[in-house]
């Protein structure tokens, strides 16, 4: 069968699967559709938030960044997985012990304050619908790659099956949906991974291959590697950071507050039964990410060493007589010259995956020197003696540019898997996207219908019609959000950075304040969203534009980019948080403490007995 | 009842503060600050430091997550606070 036909088959399955999902787990009631009736096991709960979680951001594009960062891409891999901790620990049994449907709520209801609760929804929207634009965009880019039609029809027909599953179903059909999607995505993850380890180091466990010997020698795969591009004029794989280390250090603590301050992914735990189960399935959440999250270092570099040994054959890895990539450990122990005119591949005879991949553009090759050959490299070391060597070789510049959303979308095409494992790359990558926006969705719907309809303007609104205004809302939502995939505004990639900035700097300090201060009061904690929420906005749209209109950064008057010792605007949501804390405590002492019922609830909600089914009470 | 909700909730407390030092030492400590170091260690073919930032400190997290839950389950039952 063609990759073709193939594709559709396994993509209109997985779209087939998801929609008889949905109609199996109808939501009939405001509690089933907000929080899946309280009743999800803290496994399958686990499943669900993995699915949620995993954005097409994780599926597609980590692993290149990390092929590309090496060492310092670590701090999404520490970063989106110890966030994990902060919320098992500090936020979810609290909330699930709560009992309410919302982020909002919560803060609404601790800090007895109507506003509290209206700054909770305004960030809880431009966090989500900032998220949401990668998402739709990601599903419109997998359709056209895969299915041969246009990015715009991809993003209808996403939109289309997102409605169906989450309009209709709500959490309880969402939930469900995303145990299936997260299958399909791991599936889709590990399966190339693990033949690439195979043929790479003959160990089947990509984490355990990633620290073995390459096939046939005593090199260590990661020993070779930092060979390999110091060579060309990298920066030593290991150890290479792209900033500084306190900048390092700030982001990696910015994504994990940003992770567990996100409100769609605390949302999450209103649905299981008790208190301790959402302590157990923050834990099956992060068994279920680590899964792809301890993988993907291994596909990044392993993709990193095959791209460099299809380019230039003094790595040390050939094409066999199947068309199959294989290790040749006599040149691989030589440390053979890859300078030499003949290591590098000769353009003609490039590999089909190439070729393939040259049409979508992602993927260029421009014959600096003339010498029909491909020189893969850094032309802008500065490493004098592989500068020196380059010079006499007669390279004239780097030669082959490859975007880095290749490596995980390409990675079964470069090693030759049949045709199903690239159609289930295609699904997987769908399944990832469709997943993360229909619980950004229900974020969003829930704050819409729950928070501000309910909660502001009609307190009286009926179950039936609250539940009306919540599928309306969603719908209002996807087709937002659909618009902005369609019209992605040049901004798309900053935003990214403000949705954790936001998360890190208003939403988790003051949740957390809310829990395990009890003394903070109205004042304090309104004071220091506010507070949080202002420093990481003046940061990033200094860098990058007021609300990212071109020519409005104000990047000069602060100093000059970074000028905040040097970290990065998508670093910053740690240095909010702790701006929102000291502010909160600084008005908490110069105002009245809380009202003794909101400290009698701060006590309760401290202890797990007496846990109820959640609900929507005001 | 008022002492013992304290007591329950200092001892909370003081997990979570042990959590959080093991939590930070393995992913900011050996993988960031003291990175250079760790690296000096050989674990298989991974410096150890590069391992602790691309693979250890998930593990160590998920093992912190299920340790937390046990832990509280035993405090919870010892100051009789547990779900029924």
């Amino acid at each position: 069968m063609d990759l073709q036909t193939m594709t559709y088959l396994v993509v209109g399955a997985s779209f087939a699967l998801y929609i008889g999902i949905a109609i199996w787990a109808r939501a009939g009631s405001t509690s089933e559709f907000y929080a899946a009736g309280g009743s999800v096991h803290p496994i399958t709960n686990g499943m669900a938030t993995a699915a949620d979680w995993m954005s097409a951001a994780s599926f597609i594009s980590m692993a290149g960044l990390i092929a590309n960062m090496g060492y310092g891409g670590g701090l999404f891999l520490m970063g989106w997985t110890g966030g994990y901790v902060l919320l098992a620990m500090l936020l979810a049994p609290y909330l699930r012990k709560f009992g309410k449907f919302t982020v909002p709520q919560f803060i609404g209801d601790r800090f007895y304050s109507q506003g509290a609760s209206t700054v909770a929804v305004i960030c809880l929207l431009t966090a989500s619908i900032t998220y949401i634009i990668g998402q739709m965009t990601g599903v419109g880019v997998a359709f056209s790659r895969f299915l041969g039609v246009s990015s715009d029809t991809g993003i209808y027909m996403g939109m289309a099956i997102v409605f169906a599953y989450a309009v209709f179903g709500g959490m309880k059909g969402i939930t469900y949906t995303q145990v299936a999607q997260y299958i399909v995505l791991i599936l889709a993850y590990t399966v190339p991974a693990v033949f690439i380890s195979l043929q790479l180091t003959g160990n089947a466990i990509p984490q355990l291959g990633l620290g073995s010997d390459i096939s046939g020698t005593d090199m260590a795969l990661l020993t070779k590697l930092d060979q390999v591009v110091t060579d060309l004029g990298f920066g030593q794989y290991t150890t290479t950071t792209a900033g500084s280390k306190l900048n390092m250090f700030v982001y990696t603590m910015s994504l994990m507050i940003g992770t567990a301050g996100l409100p769609h992914v605390i949302m999450r735990f209103f649905t299981v039964a008790k208190v301790s189960d959402a302590r157990s399935s923050a834990g099956w959440a992060l068994i279920f990410i680590a899964l792809l999250y301890t993988t993907a270092p291994a596909v990044g570099a392993m993709a990193k060493l095959n791209l460099h040994g299809t380019v230039n054959t003094a790595v040390g890895l050939e094409t066999a007589a199947d068309g199959t990539m294989k290790v040749n450990p006599e040149i691989v122990k030589a440390r053979a010259d890859v300078y030499a005119t003949e290591a590098s591949l000769v353009y003609e005879q490039r590999p089909e995956w190439m070729k393939r991949w040259e049409k979508t553009g992602l993927l260029k090759f421009e014959d600096k020197n003339g010498d029909g050959r491909i020189q893969y490299y850094n032309d802008k070391t500065k490493n004098a003696d592989a500068q020196a060597k380059m010079d006499a070789a007669g390279w004239k510049g780097n030669e082959l540019t490859v975007n880095a959303d290749i490596i995980v979308l390409a990675n079964p095409e470069i090693a030759l898997l049949p045709n199903w494992v690239i159609a289930l790359v295609a699904a997987g990558g769908l399944a990832a996207a469709l997943s993360t926006a229909a619980g950004l969705l229900m974020a969003i719907s829930a704050a819409v219908s729950h928070d501000l309809v309910k909660g502001v303007f009609v307190p009286d609104i009926s179950e039936k019609n609250e539940l009306l205004a919540g599928k309306i809302a969603m719908a209002v939502a996807i087709v937002i959000s659909g618009y902005l995939g369609l019209n992605p505004p040049g901004f798309a990639a900053g935003t990214v950075a403000l949705a954790f900035g936001i998360a890190a700097g208003s939403l988790f300090p003051a949740i957390m304040m809310g829990i395990f201060s009890k003394k903070m009061n109205k004042e304090g904690a309104m004071a220091g969203m506010l507070a949080g929420l202002f420093v990481v906005l003046f940061y990033v749209f200094a860098h990058k534009g007021i609300f990212f209109i071109k020519g409005t950064d104000f990047v000069d008057m602060i100093g000059g980019p970074n000028s905040f010792f040097g970290i990065t605007p998508e670093a910053f949501g740690a240095i909010g948080a702790l701006v929102n804390f000291g502010v909160a405590f600084i008005v908490d002492k110069m105002t009245k403490e809380p009202p003794p019922h909101i400290q009698a609830m701060v006590e309760a909600v401290r202890i797990p007995r007496g846990a109820k089914a959640v609900d929507g009470a005001h | 009842m008022e002492d013992q909700g304290k007591a329950y909730w200092s001892a909370t407390l003081g997990l979570l503060g042990k959590i959080l030092a093991v939590w930070f030492v393995f992913s900011f400590g050996t993988g960031i600050l003291f990175v250079e170091a760790m690296n000096s260690i050989s674990l298989g073919g991974y410096p150890l430091g590069f391992w602790f930032a691309h693979q250890g400190s998930i593990y160590i997290f998920i093992a912190l997550i299920f340790y937390y839950g046990k832990a509280m389950g035993d405090l919870d039952r010892k100051f009789d606070v547990h779900e029924e």
